[in-house]
């Protein structure tokens, strides 16, 4: 509607002839926008302001439901309307489908976007919208019970003929005989999962034993559905998945694939449109397979048909999800559709406006998830956190910064801990990599912990840059787990001649009072300058001295310029270290030298002190360190779900002593010695902290 | 300014390598008086008074030559810390109180009468684990009162500033402190008749800060960061905090707002609710008196539910005590703003630097409340449980700034985010502020 009205006020100046193709115009633009009043939005974060933007673009009202604790949440103020649907946990909130439901009726909205995740794949959700009238945007109940059952849709995909992973159809129950039958390793999933929840892999009887029954823990948590079906385990496969998009007329389109094999823990963490691995001919096969799969289901609406990819190319269908996907940003960029309008256009009963033909792959789009975790901790441990700086790098050219919070914003326990996505697009390759590293450099996020480290590194390491990856390459580039970027010598260089720099930068500016004082000020005439920077195990000593606006420094022997503006309070700065431009973040700092300093993605923890005090520090009491093996302390924080020994116990080194739960994902915690239980301090339903005693060894 | 950096330490001009004495220092882990001023002050900036006496004991085998060095006993003299005047000395009296800012730095062992020199100082600051403050100590303890107490557990780092305030912080070692001290040192003026410094600043002063539009919780009852407030308004997050484990329900401390120095109050609703009680009202009112006496701007941030209630806080004289907090914002005539975040309630909010004290420029956020009470507790000494709808109606009436604004009592009800807009640019307005009180020999603040 609002578009209409644009056009007539551009079009009115020209009068005569043009008020002919005015009324076309707007008799045509009727038609292609008319659609909904009003939408609701079943969901939060990002995807929830994701699809309000494209409910403004079509001129359609917003309703954003929310819990009590996102009352101030910005999906909350981007919308129209906004209504609570209860308390944080998502049981009593944003899958409660009552409370929902009562508000669709109280503001008579005439369509419900699901996002993802929550009730977007739930068949009873889209049950009683239809049956109250309501239009559910994605397929129908039927093609999401089919799908979103791991055991049918395997069955229907064979019917489809689409290539599928050889294991057992019905639901896996008991363990005798079936994994030998396939040979190790075997791949145990919840029939009802998706995200990579309920999902393990075993190598032997023992493991599928304990797989087994975590998976079935997490299934029956996560979905309320415990039955787990087992396959043939394709070890170092490639994820590679197919956008489809599906009308009700029986037209069904294939939106090019996206490739996702950089993930942790089976959850995706870089994507990619289109993929280095695929020829045209692969290409083709798996979309039209993907296409004969949407058809046989009659699906209509944006889906994504997921395969595993081994290095021959060939290509096993692994699951289809009937909803929009977490990373179809890349494909918007490539593909150049809004897939969320394209999801609204179909559910309002339009028949596709584009032809297989007419889908292009221009340049190339990569993903990063930005997360609010550890990643020093198996690759992502949840943090949480109020962001209290937070700054997208939306001046870099070609990003999107996908996202649903915003500076002050609270990183809960309760939901996703995923900051945003953070994309950037590019004519090729290379170029749109170049700009991810920058989009990285510039990305301000403070207050918890994020994996900006992980993915800056992910995406300059020469195996991804060549394209060599699988979903194993976190865990084969990192053996010992991602320890930060490693400074070459030359890095190294650059970053303590900054850190130095910077230290004096910050000397000079602390002797420069505004105004003329009683007692005048003794103006230093210091122009260079003796200090000792430590960092890791090093202690490195610098010389510095000015050079008009910028600096000499003298690391290792080696000299260095630095010039920068010094905006000491700016979050980034842009320092140039003899001709090579970084945008560095100085995190920290303090009256005792130490400074924190992200470079190249990853923090440092620097102590930069002049020689003088450095050299006095020798004689300072070594603090004593707490003994870390005989306690256990929570890594993230989560719920507990169980605690298997009490004081008194006496458990063996690597012994579960008790499983903790967050973001849906169950962590057995261990003990780092052998020895007798002194305290426990934790039992079963307790919400514990990042940090918390958990149990205590003598 | 003066500071007071060793006391009773003696320590001998002579090279320390081959000194023993010395060597027994650094294995406390301490450092001599004059490496001490190494890092305290400017390079070659000391001037040394009064290296030449030697004491004059002469029981006890004390007047012996072995026993004797130049320029024993203390370190005095003067120099520059980032080109400013500095004093540094080992007892003063207190004349100097109120003229000079004066700050001890308790960097070992302090017994007996000597604990009242940095007790009459502005500030003391202890080193962790190397220093100690008592009147008598452990043996005394001992052999009067039959108690068992170490040095550390009597008079420790830890004991002073979380248990009796006696000290104001304390540091991991003698070079952290050091090193804190000269960046202390710029917040502070020279004297009552300097302004306080004006640094060169590179954070915006109009800057805004989103994130305290969604700061204060949703639920009345939920606690919040004061901290948090005061980082994300102060220039460059930075706030000097004075006494932070001590009385934690009270906030004080220095800060930047465009360059300017300023001290900063604010109820803790994260600790106690913030409410007030005797050692946070006597936290505050120190710390206002300091900010008055040496021409600092105060801001204050108001969250307070009332005085803590209960015969332990009457008994102990929360009465006088709580005058002491407000004596001090009433006689202060430095520029006073005042930003009501949430609760004022009662008398607590009165104490709180509001318009009654003089404030210069009290402002409201839109979750603030002033009121007498809260509506639960209200309504219940009102209509004694037999009302139904009067929580709601309370809540409608007075849980919200416009009864206060509509009387005068806040002078505007501002977005959060503009609040270190507001504050830069009133204190650039206050700047010139002269206010004199009636001619007196000094009040008689209640003790």
């Amino acid at each position: 509607m609002v578009l209409v009205k644009v056009e007539e006020e551009k079009m009115h100046v020209s009068g005569g002839r043009k008020a002919c193709v005015l009324f076309i115009s707007r008799f045509l633009l009727f038609f292609s926008l008319q659609t909904f009043e009003k939408l609701l939005i079943a969901n939060r974060g990002e995807i929830a302001c994701r699809v309000i933007k494209t409910c403004k673009k079509m001129g359609i009202k917003t309703v954003a439901i929310h819990s009590d604790v996102d009352a101030n949440a910005v999906h909350v103020k981007m919308a129209d309307e906004a209504v609570c649907v209860g308390p944080a946990p998502t049981g009593k909130s944003y899958l409660n489908m009552d409370a929902i439901m009562e508000v669709i009726k109280k503001t008579r909205a005439q369509a419900v976007h699901p996002g993802y995740g929550f009730l977007s794949e739930n068949k009873e959700f889209a049950r009683r919208l239809a049956s109250e009238g309501v239009t559910f945007i994605g397929p129908d109940t039927h093609a999401i019970q089919a799908m979103g059952d791991k055991i049918e849709s395997k069955l229907l995909a064979k019917n489809a003929k689409v290539n599928t992973i050889p294991g057992f159809d019905g639901v896996f129950e008991l363990l005798s005989n079936c994994s030998p039958l396939l040979g190790y390793p075997v791949m145990i999933k919840a029939s009802a999962g998706g995200g990579g929840k309920g999902m393990r892999i075993a190598w032997d009887d023992e493991e599928t034993r304990e797989g087994f029954r975590f998976s079935s823990q997490e299934a029956a948590s996560s979905f309320g559905d415990d039955r787990l079906l087992i396959e043939k385990f394709i070890d170092n496969p490639r994820h590679i998945e197919i956008q489809v998009l599906a009308d009700k007329h029986g037209n069904a389109l294939w939106l090019n694939e996206r490739e996702c094999s950089i993930q942790r823990r089976n959850q995706k963490v870089v994507e990619e449109a289109p993929s280095t691995f695929l020829d045209p001919e692969t290409r083709r096969a798996m979309g039209e397979q993907a296409v004969a799969l949407a058809k046989a289901v009659k699906y209509s609406s944006a889906g994504t048909v997921e395969f595993l990819v081994d290095s021959s190319k060939n290509f096993y269908f692994l699951e289809m999800n009937t909803r929009l996907q977490v990373e179809h940003p890349v494909t918007e960029c490539i593909t150049g559709l809004d897939l969320v309008q394209e999801m609204i256009r179909v559910a309002k009963g339009y028949p596709l406006r584009h032809k297989q033909a007419d889908i292009p792959i221009n340049g190339w789009a990569v993903e990063c998830r930005v997360y609010a975790e550890d990643p020093y901790k198996s690759f992502g441990l949840p943090s949480i956190g109020k962001l209290s700086q937070y700054q997208e790098p939306l001046h870099v050219p070609s990003v999107r910064v996908d996202s649903g919070i915003q500076q002050g914003s609270d990183i809960s326990i309760y939901y996703d801990p995923m900051i945003s996505k953070l994309i950037t697009y590019g004519s090729n390759r290379a170029e749109a990599l170049k700009r991810m590293e920058e989009a990285l450099d510039n990305y301000v996020i403070r207050g918890v912990a994020h994996n900006i480290s992980l993915l800056r590194e992910v995406i300059v390491h020469p195996r991804f840059v060549q394209g060599d990856i699988s979903t194993k390459f976190l865990p084969e580039v990192y053996p010992d787990g991602f320890k930060g970027h490693k400074l070459t010598d030359l890095e190294r260089r650059e970053l303590l001649a900054t850190a130095a720099s910077l230290y004096v930068a910050e000397q000079l500016r602390s002797q420069r009072f505004l105004g003329t004082p009683r007692i005048p000020i003794a103006k230093s005439k210091r122009s260079s300058w003796e200090l000792s920077v430590r960092l890791g195990d090093g202690n490195y000593p610098i010389a510095v001295s000015k050079d008009g606006s910028s600096f000499s420094v003298e690391v290792d022997g080696m000299k260095l310029n630095v010039t920068s503006e010094w905006n000491l309070a700016s979050p980034l700065l842009s320092v140039t270290v003899d001709g090579t431009q970084r945008t560095i973040q100085r995190l920290s700092r303090n009256a005792s030298g130490d400074t924190r300093i992200q470079f190249l993605g990853t923090v440092y923890k620097l102590q930069i002190l002049t020689k003088v005090a450095a050299e006095l520090s020798k004689y300072m009491p070594e603090k004593a360190a707490e003994d870390t093996s005989s306690i256990l302390r929570s890594p993230m924080p989560g719920a507990v779900v169980a605690v298997s020994v009490k004081p008194g116990d006496t458990v063996s080194e690597g012994q579960e002593i008790c499983v903790i739960e967050a973001m849906k994902m169950q962590n057995s915690m261990i003990a780092a010695k052998t020895g007798k239980v002194k305290a426990v301090h934790c039992k079963a339903g307790d919400t514990v902290g990042e940090g918390d005693l958990l149990v205590e060894l003598e | 300014m003066f500071l007071a950096l060793t006391l009773l330490l003696p320590i001998p001009v002579s090279n320390r390598k081959k000194n023993k004495r010395i060597l027994s220092e650094k294995s406390y882990g301490k450092l001599t008086a004059r490496e001490r001023i190494l890092l305290l002050l400017d390079p070659d900036s000391f001037d040394e008074y009064d290296m030449f006496v030697e004491h004059r004991c002469s029981d006890f085998g004390m007047d012996s030559n072995k026993n004797k060095y130049p320029g024993d006993s203390v370190v005095t003299g003067r120099g520059r810390i980032n080109g400013r005047l500095a004093y540094v000395f080992s007892q003063r009296n207190v004349l100097c109180s109120g003229v000079v800012p004066q700050i001890s730095l308790i960097m070992g062992p302090c017994a007996g009468g000597a604990v009242y020199s940095p007790a009459l100082t502005d500030f003391t600051f202890m080193v962790k684990d190397t220093s100690y403050l008592f009147i008598t100590g452990p043996d005394v303890v001992k052999s009067v009162t039959n108690e068992d107490v170490t040095q550390e557990q009597l008079g420790g780092a830890k004991t002073h500033t979380a248990v009796s305030g006696v000290a104001h912080r304390a540091f991991e070692n003698d070079i952290d402190a050091l090193l804190n001290l000269r960046e202390f040192f710029n917040y502070l003026p020279l004297s009552n008749r300097d302004p306080a410094p004006v640094c060169e600043c590179h954070d915006p002063s109009d800057r805004l800060v989103p994130e305290l539009d969604t700061v204060v919780p949703v639920e009345s009852t939920k606690a919040y960061d004061m901290l948090d407030i005061i980082h994300s308004i102060a220039d460059e997050r930075e706030f000097f905090e004075i006494m932070p484990s001590y009385a934690r329900n009270i906030v004080v401390g220095f800060a930047r707002m465009n360059g300017r120095t300023v001290g900063i109050v604010g109820n803790q609703p994260k600790v106690a609710s913030g409410c007030l009680d005797i050692n946070s009202s006597v936290k505050g009112a120190r710390f206002v008196r300091f900010c008055d006496a040496f021409n600092i701007p105060l801001i204050t941030f108001v969250d307070v539910p009332g005085f803590l209630p209960g015969t332990a806080q009457e008994y102990g004289g929360i009465i006088r005590h709580g005058a002491k907090l407000l004596f001090a914002f009433a006689e202060a005539t430095v520029p006073k703003i005042t930003i009501i975040t949430r609760k004022a309630y009662g008398g607590a909010y009165d104490v709180m630097s509001s318009k009654h004290l003089r404030g210069d420029a009290n402002y409201a956020w839109p979750t603030a409340e002033v009121a007498v009470m809260g509506a639960k507790g209200a309504v219940q000494i009102i209509f004694r449980g037999k009302e139904a709808n009067a929580e709601a109606e309370y809540v409608d009436k007075f849980a919200n700034p416009f009864p206060a604004a509509m009387r005068g009592f806040v002078d505007d009800i501002i977005q959060p985010s503009t609040t270190r807009m507001r504050i830069c640019h009133d204190l650039d307005v206050l700047a010139s502020k002269t206010q004199s009180s009636p001619w007196k020999k000094h009040a008689n603040i209640p003790l």
